[in-house]
């Protein structure tokens, strides 16, 4: 069953580019504010378009 | 700050936009012509593209890379631009991904009725489609990853995290489950045998469920269900837990598809505790994604899309209390092999995918096209028929399934089968069967209601090809100073790091670990089991030409019910040579890995020409052509060759001999079925080859039992 080893490298492969990835972004400030976001995302900044009914 | 101003691309949106809908209405019309079949089999007008078993490969592929694929990628390249402030990196880029994408598509569609495939489920396209997957999909990634380097928002909103995680494990996913060894130009061997190759295959299955049906989804979700409700999300911050818990629980549960087969155990348990596990997250996001409609209830009676989003979300999170129950092993002992099965999925895809695309159409559409939606009734009804075909689709299947388990475990009280002839548990159910058709059918008028209501938008509206946008740039964060190390440099930015590390890694470990895959080192070996024959190996490819696998097992589960039924539970020793495994997933026939022996040669040729002069009432097709296609003899040779290197001990002799050996044991079976006054073949048919093949399955240990 050495195949669970390569499924094991792959998943955990998959895991540790993920923590990096949430340790990135947790140390660059990206859970900083978690209210902004949402709210900001709402916004439309599309210029008024007059045919819009 | 000075203000940017740039345009965001709508038309690649609308590209994929308008393919979703076409490849959708396709894949729903497919699905119901197969659905069909399992009660009216001479649907396929005996036409061998048409079979049920080429077919159900199509549907799939169909609904899950077309329709769900597509609306991922019109979902992702219009939320991405307005979330990261900026128009694609590259339009040319776009364009391969669109285009690449529906060439696969299209090359899916020709060969898969030709019976061209893998035969693994969700992997069934044959290699060198894999290849061109893998290249649209680096194309995809680069144009995202570039996209999101060129941000002019800091923050990365969850949506764009769903859509990198599916980005980069759906190619892991990708690649090790597709490591095949070309035989010709439309076939391969998979690299991995038997409960290995199940393994990895379901490791895949799992997660493409995982990674390609629910991450990018959710994010979908995310951006729209806040935009067409106009409030934000729930919380933010329960989104981000929803994300990260999500991604880490996820890739653990896939061995929960293989519960009281060979697989080790403890690796089984594990995939049951991840699977519970699972639960937290996934009922984060749904609560999340409901909540979001607080106080906003009433627009929901107003509001198709909302309607839709609603339903999408719910059926979320049914199917994933579902899954985890599912995967508990007493609750996966009886619904495992039934369609129980199909109606667990069809609730993730008909409602949770389904819906919600449908809700993003119909929010979308009208957006692109500077105009309102054709007939807000029209989409109204499309909710309500569409709601109602699910219904008739899932509840039905729930009743198939659990009533047929339930006649497979049923004793008489001298200890035999009360139900010992399988047909007697199909029959019961093609009602059912009937039911989920309608109900199919119902999704399907749902979805025509979906293509009037986009074409006469489409027709009233004029599409803003470039929407003009400011955002001011994004501040440089970082100054470079002088002399210093270059891995300082590559620690600034994360993404390349990222990318390139798993590149790295990939590679590291593809030329580590393959080899070492070999058999020796593989599964308890059993002396009894010897390799196939040359004419048994060219009979197993016509068994994955025909799909055969889509409705029978061949893996006896440790029952008793099981054993009485169809003989000595099934062990992993006896799938070594097997590339790829066949153990199938679905009775809708009976288990087929004691078949061996059990009927003469002229039983399967009366069968397969038409199982109804066998079995009466029978939802099998007729194979007729295997009777008058011809084999050819000169492909066995390079194929022997194949499985000498996959390391199947076959002597260099044997491969170089094989289109003689095959020809002689096929002499002598068309001898044999010759007896019979009413049976004329020829050693050459296909018929020959599959019998030598049926006939073998699971004899290698007769002796032991």
């Amino acid at each position: 069953m050495n195949i669970i080893f390569l499924l094991l490298f792959f998943s955990l492969l998959i895991a540790v580019a993920f923590l990096a990835a949430f340790l990135w972004s947790s140390n660059s400030g990206q859970f900083e504010d978690v209210e902004g976001p949402a709210m900001r995302m709402l916004r439309e900044d599309r210029k008024k378009q007059s045919t819009n009914s | 700050m000075e203000k940017e101003i740039f345009k965001y691309d709508n038309v690649i949106t609308r590209n994929f936009l308008v393919a979703t809908v076409i490849w959708g209405v396709i894949a729903f019309l497919v699905g119901l012509i197969a659905a069909t079949q399992l009660f009216y089999p001479d649907l396929n007008l005996d036409l061998p593209w048409l079979t049920f078993g080429r077919l159900r490969a199509l549907h799939t592929n169909g609904a899950i890379f077309a329709f769900v694929g597509n609306a991922i990628f019109a979902g992702v390249y219009h939320s991405m631009q307005r979330l990261l402030k900026t128009r694609m990196a590259s339009d040319l880029l776009s364009k391969i991904h669109f285009i690449g994408w529906q060439l696969i598509i299209v090359s899916a569609v020709i060969t898969l009725p030709l019976g061209l495939t893998s035969s693994k489920e969700y992997a069934e396209l044959e290699w060198p489609i894999d290849i061109a997957i893998t290249l649209v999909w680096v194309v995809f990634g680069i144009n995202m990853f570039w996209t999101i380097l060129k941000r002019r928002e800091r923050h990365l909103y969850v949506a764009i995290w769903f859509y990198i995680a599916t980005f980069v494990t759906v190619a892991v996913l990708h690649i090790v489950n597709n490591i095949e060894l070309p035989v010709s130009a439309f076939k391969s061997y998979s690299v991995f045998a038997g409960v290995q190759d199940a393994l990895v295959q379901w490791w895949y299955g799992h997660n493409a469920v995982a990674f390609f049906l629910t991450t990018p989804v959710l994010g979908l979700m995310y951006y729209f269900l806040p935009k067409a409700a106009q409030r934000p999300v729930y919380s933010y911050r329960l989104s981000i837990i929803h994300f990260w818990a999500l991604i880490f629980i996820y890739i653990w549960a896939g061995p929960h598809h293989l519960l009281y087969t060979s697989l080790p155990d403890w690796a089984q348990s594990l995939g049951t505790v991840f699977s519970i596990m699972l639960i937290f997250p996934s009922w984060g996001g749904m609560i999340n994604g409901l909540l979001t409609l607080r106080g906003a209830w009433d627009r929901v009676r107003d509001s198709a899309v909302l309607k839709f989003f609603v339903v999408a979300i719910s059926a979320y999170g049914m199917a994933t209390l579902e899954g985890p129950l599912l995967s508990l092993k007493n609750l996966n002992a009886i619904a495992h092999y039934t369609d129980w099965i199909p109606a667990h999925v069809h609730i993730g895809t008909l409602g949770w995918n389904g819906f919600l695309i449908f809700g993003m159409i119909y929010w979308l559409l009208p957006r692109l096209y500077q105009t309102s939606l054709y007939s807000e009734k029209l989409a109204n009804w499309h909710f309500f028929i569409g709601t109602l075909g699910i219904v008739f689709w899932a509840l039905p299947m729930y009743v198939a399934g659990f009533t047929q388990s339930m006649m497979w475990k049923q004793f008489n009280p001298d200890g035999s089968l009360l139900y010992g002839n399988f047909l007697e548990t199909v029959t019961q159910i093609i009602p059912m069967y009937m039911l989920r058709a309608f109900g199919g059918l119902l999704y399907l008028i749902g979805a025509t209601l979906l293509v009037i209501n986009v074409v006469r938008t489409i027709k009233s509206g004029k599409l803003l090809r470039e929407e003009e946008a400011s955002a001011p740039a994004l501040a440089k964060r970082y100054q470079k100073e002088k002399g210093e190390y270059w891995h300082r440099w590559i620690e600034r930015r994360p993404v390349t790091l990222l990318l390139w590390s798993t590149v790295v890694i990939l590679i590291g470990g593809a030329v580590e670990i393959i080899p070492t895959m070999k058999i020796d080192s593989n599964v308890p070996k059993l002396e009894a089991v010897k390799p196939y024959t040359p004419l048994e190996l060219a009979g197993r490819d016509l068994y994955i030409r025909e799909g055969c696998n889509a409705c029978h097992s061949q893996m006896i589960r440790p029952f008793r019910s099981e054993t009485a039924r169809y003989g000595e539970y099934s062990k992993a020793g006896e799938f070594v040579y097997d590339h790829p495994f066949l153990w199938g997933s679905k009775r809708t026939g009976p288990d087929l890995h004691r078949i061996g022996g059990k009927y003469p040669d002229s039983w399967h040729y009366y069968h397969m020409k038409d199982p109804t002069i066998m079995s009466p009432g029978s939802i099998m097709p007729r194979y007729g052509w295997l009777m008058t296609n011809s084999l050819d003899f000169e492909s066995i040779p390079p194929k022997i060759q194949a499985m000498i290197t996959l390391g199947v001990p076959y002597t260099q002799e044997e491969a170089d001999d094989a289109a003689n050996i095959a020809l002689a044991q096929a002499e002598k079976i068309a001898a044999n079925l010759n007896n019979d006054e009413n049976i004329e073949v020829l050693p050459q048919d296909e018929i020959v080859a599959l019998i030598a093949y049926l006939q073998r399955l699971g004899t290698d240990i007769k002796t032991v039992e």
